[in-house]
């Protein structure tokens, strides 16, 4: 109530597109996930096979942004807090 | 070198300790205490790990060994389920709390409207889809107790030892039947929420965690040399390209997204377990961050494995026997345990879950069936209904234990994948269900079928192994020698990864019957109402009704309720709706709303299915109607209707409170008239009165005075008297007329004679008397009233003109008409009129018009109106353009109904 309706809207439109990006952040996880499909096989007798190490780095290193991103998120979408307010200030 | 009975008993204080855990949550759990902890996050995250069984601790390295980074789409898919929480998942559960909902097959069968027969052919699939999932828990504990007992660590070599596996199978399994049976079954739960049993599933969350860190941390740093040495490694070794195939990279991943959601032990914990939505949203990146901690270290091990331990070793221990190759102990006492407590916690949360569906969906209906008495009967449901969960609970680990038996033991992940497959059955019916109004029972059931038998003809049977229950001809040629009935090789496309083959055909055949039933077919009002509410479950919070509860009584419900929740639940639970109700009993109304509320607490207890089937007994049925599927969907219509009859309401007591503010003001200006005249009596009493004691004061005090002046001064007193007697009579003949007791002296003339005379009456001894003008011809009516009467009222109607009428020339206009019954006779003068605000006034006693002068004391007109309204007629004012007008009314046959002559009538009523 006490809140003016500038700092509402911006702060609910700031919301708005956290959950966006909640809801979209699956597909990019599979979209990324899914580019080992394009990788070489052995069986095709390719020259530029795909190591094993970088095939770790790459599957796990999406794995671990994919879990900092839903984390930042998270700490963004849920209810709001009093202090949280920085984030508000320079809206689009 | 740890001894096998050293292990044992500390697996056996290991299961003391986690049972004590389970007690002491069961506890404060019913107190109401710890539910910081109990219901936090972090607990709800950790008991989802029960994704992760001895497949995930054992399997994964075998499988990383095998095929390579192929292991990781176990658990890519989950991981991508839970980050789109907000697509399926965050529905799911808030179908599952709105509905209830107590087990996968529970949530199948409420959709397609609480059918049984589904919910029947979902228990009966998930029983046989995951029976190769608990063998594979009684597997890879026998596998790890067999190294501690094998003298050469690397081998596994069971027969070397005196190691009997089918032995250890079988204690396992019995420790296992014991040990769900006490965990789980030891009350009937409302809700079927185990909060013991979560708590235990979340400590064995951790130490099989730290356990596989430990053992990822020993190999990359204790035995690879760090990490980018172990890359290297990696790098060199047999695994060390990328070698997985796209079809089986993309299938793998889907189907573990979809067993995530469909295995009835994840839907335990993460729907019927949860307590607030919100800490799904934590789970979303806690989860993923678990499942990627317990896959970091496996393919490190693997190939430290394959690098350091002889040929020949089994891939799927690696975890236990690198720590033991190199004399780790310690380390390998903490694998043990890690994958002993993914085994245990499997198999307690899949059988617990099982064997609730079990009872509910197939014990139950069919032990209500047997019994012919119905619901109502008396005795303790719970008792069955405890008593056959431990019956299914034995059922499903005997099951595993045969399945163990006859496959022989594959690898882990090999068998695992086929329990995906079964279980991922259900998908298409679930997100049918969710997300798609059209889905019907009949599509459900027909897809599930499908998709159930292709399943066990192309992953089941074949996992068995050629020639134990499929023949080599059948793989070779197909069933019954159909070529295009091979079961690796379905309608003749050869060249596909069995695994694939049997997840694309099974899956794809399952959605496109269960579409296209669906889109053939009816459903029944109930399945349509069930289906809009768990369509529509995020935009409404409440249910629509659907019992017809008039012939329910409260008294059977009540019984029922006592058989299954228990007397104590049951009671406060009745008290608590007769108290919403507003009753002070303990037994509510049966309202449609109760009733719903009794089925909802049985079906937390039973499932909705038997619930619905139990209420029915009682109930007689449901009320569903096409009516009430149109009255839910249109509910504004509902709104609009109920708001318009509020409209209604507010425009009726706006209307009566208009008159009473009406009926106010007339009071209050009664009263002041009353007060003014009472102040005008006092003044007309007191004037004559005045004059009659000053001058018989004279007479009596003066002395020889005239005999003139004694005349006139006598008479002035008589004058005085007969003014005060004329005010006494009229007063005095108001309150017979009120009184109603009036003589009537009935009798025939004609009306010019009455007017003639009251005219001359009124008139004499004026001044100047006003002009009269008549029409002759009008007045020849014959009256038959109490003439003298009519005539007084003339009389006043023409006094009052000539007193009051302001004019240079005051004139008064008599007419009479002969209106259809009523004679109307009206008097109009050419006066300035009466004031509106004083025209509803003008007949009550004692009104005066203020600022006009006269002796009267206003109640002429209230004298007119009563003698009038004896005659059977009326007097009103005339509101027409100019000047006072009045018009007297009455029946034209006169009051002939009443006795002739003279009438004595009591008139007020």
């Amino acid at each position: 109530m006490a809140q003016t309706p500038v700092f509402l809207e911006r702060r609910s439109y700031r919301k708005r597109r956290m959950m966006d990006a909640v809801r979209l952040l699956p597909l990019l996880g599979l979209a990324l996930w899914m580019v080992p499909l394009m990788w070489g096989v052995p069986e095709a007798q390719s020259a530029d096979v795909t190591r094993m190490s970088s095939a770790l780095r790459y599957v796990f290193g999406i794995w671990v942004s994919m879990v900092v991103i839903s984390w930042v998120l998270w700490r963004f979408t849920r209810a709001p807090q009093p202090d949280d307010s920085p984030e508000t200030e320079h809206a689009p | 070198m740890v001894s096998l009975n050293q292990l044992v008993a500390v697996c056996l204080l290991y299961v003391v300790g986690l049972f004590t855990v389970a007690c002491l949550a069961e506890r404060a759990a019913l107190r109401g205490q710890a539910g910081w902890l109990l219901r936090s996050p972090l607990v709800y995250t950790l008991s989802l790990s029960i994704y992760c069984t001895a497949w995930t601790f054992y399997g994964a390295v075998g499988y990383a060994a095998r095929s390579g980074l192929e292991y990781v789409t176990i658990y890519l898919g989950p991981s991508l389920v839970m980050i789109g929480w907000w697509w399926i998942l965050r529905r799911l559960v808030r179908v599952g709390r709105s509905q209830r909902v107590t087990s996968v097959a529970d949530l199948i069968s409420s959709r397609y409207g609480k059918s049984n027969a589904l919910a029947f052919v979902v228990t009966i699939m998930a029983v046989v889809g995951v029976t190769p999932y608990i063998a594979l828990q009684l597997q890879s504990v026998v596998l790890s107790l067999s190294i501690f007992a094998a003298p050469d660590p690397g081998l596994g070599a069971v027969a070397a030892s005196g190691f009997k596996s089918p032995q250890a199978a079988f204690w396992v399994a019995v420790g296992l039947v014991v040990f769900t049976v006490l965990f789980g079954t030891r009350n009937l739960n409302v809700n079927e929420r185990h909060p013991g049993v979560v708590i235990a599933v979340a400590v064995e969350a951790v130490v099989k965690l730290i356990a596989l860190l430990a053992v990822g941390i020993f190999v990359v740093w204790g035995l690879g040399g760090g990490v980018s040495e172990t890359l290297a490694r990696i790098d060199a070794s047999a695994i060390g390209t990328w070698e997985v195939r796209g079809g089986r990279w993309i299938a793998l991943t889907m189907l573990a997204a979809a067993a995530f959601l469909c295995l009835p032990r994840m839907f335990q914990v993460m729907v019927v377990e949860n307590d607030d939505e919100r800490h799904l949203q934590i789970a979303s990146w806690a989860f993923p961050l678990y499942l990627m901690l317990m896959s970091l270290f496996v393919v490190p091990i693997a190939v430290v494995g394959l690098n350091l331990l002889p040929e020949g070793s089994n891939p799927d221990l690696f975890v236990l026997s690198l720590p033991l190759s190199q004399g780790q102990n310690g380390l390998a006492m903490l694998a043990f345990l890690g994958g002993f407590s993914s085994a245990t916690s499997m198999v307690i949360v899949a059988t617990l879950a099982l064997s609730t569906m079990v009872s509910n969906h197939i014990v139950m209906p069919i032990w209500l069936a047997a019994r012919r008495e119905g619901a109502t009967q008396s005795g303790d449901v719970r008792n069955v209904v405890i008593l056959s969960r431990r019956l299914s609970i034995l059922m499903i680990i005997a099951l595993g234990y045969v399945y163990y038996r006859i496959s022989g033991g594959g690898a882990l992940a090999a068998i695992g994948t086929i329990s995906f497959g079964g279980v991922a059955q259900f998908l298409p019916a679930m997100m049918g269900g969710l997300f798609w109004r059209g889905a019907t029972r009949t599509g459900a059931l027909y897809g599930l079928l499908t998709g159930f038998v292709l399943w066990i003809f192309t992953m089941l049977l074949p996992s068995f192994g050629v020639g134990t229950v499929l023949s080599a001809a059948t793989f070779d040629s197909g069933l019954f020698g159909m070529n295009w009935l091979r079961p690796q090789a379905l309608f003749g496309i050869t060249g596909l990864d069995p695994t694939v083959h049997a997840v694309v055909w099974s899956l794809s055949l399952n959605t496109l019957l269960f579409v296209a039933v669906s889109l053939f077919t009816f459903p029944s009002p109930l399945e349509r109402l069930q289906g809009a509410q768990f369509v529509n479950v995020l935009d409404q919070a409440g249910s629509a009704r659907g019992w017809t509860a008039s012939v329910a009584g409260s008294e059977d419900l009540m019984i029922m309720a006592q058989r299954i929740l228990g007397p104590d639940e049951a009671r406060s639970f009745f008290q608590r709706e007769a108290a919403e109700q507003g009753l002070s009993g303990n037994l509510p109304e049966p309202t449609p709303k109760f009733v719903q509320a009794v089925e909802r607490e049985l079906a937390g207890s039973v499932g909705a299915a038997t619930a619905h089937a139990m209420v029915a007994q009682i109930v007689g049925g449901t009320s569903v109607s096409v009516q009430d599927l149109l009255a839910v969907a249109d509910e504004s219509a509902q709104m609009l209707e109920y708001s318009s009859q509020l409209e209604a309401k507010s425009r009726e007591i706006s209307e009566t409170a208009a008159q009473l503010r009406l009926a106010n003001e007339k009071l209050t200006q009664l009263s002041k008239q009353k007060d003014s005249f009472l102040s005008q009596i006092s003044h007309e009493l007191r004037t004559p009165m005045t004059s009659i004691r000053s001058f018989s004061e004279i007479l009596r005090d003066s002395k020889g005075m005239k005999t003139a002046d004694k005349s006139r001064y006598a008479s002035i007193i008589h004058n005085e008297t007969i003014r005060l007697t004329r005010l006494l009579d009229d007063l005095l003949d108001l309150s017979v007329l009120e009184n109603g007791q009036v003589t009537l002296h009935l009798r025939k003339g004609r009306l010019q004679g009455v007017l003639d005379q009251a005219i001359v009456t009124a008139l004499a001894g004026a001044e100047a008397p006003m002009r009269v003008l008549r029409d002759p011809s009008s007045e020849q009516m014959i009256l038959h009233s109490d003439l003298d009467r009519l005539g007084q009222v003339f009389i006043n109607l023409v006094a009052n003109a000539q007193k009051y009428c302001v004019s240079d020339t005051p004139a008064l206009t008599i007419s009479a008409q002969d209106g259809g019954g009523t004679v109307q006779i009206d008097f109009v003068d050419n006066g300035q009129g009466i004031a509106p605000q004083d025209q509803a006034v003008i007949f009550e006693k004692f009104f005066r018009i203020k600022g006009v002068e006269g002796d009267g004391a206003g109640l002429g007109l209230s004298i007119c109106q009563e003698i009038m309204h004896r005659l059977g007629g009326d007097i009103i004012y005339l509101a027409q353009g100019s000047g006072t007008g009045f018009r007297v009314s009455l029946p034209a046959t006169g009051v002939s109904e009443k006795p002739p002559q003279t009438a004595r009538v009591a008139l007020r009523a």
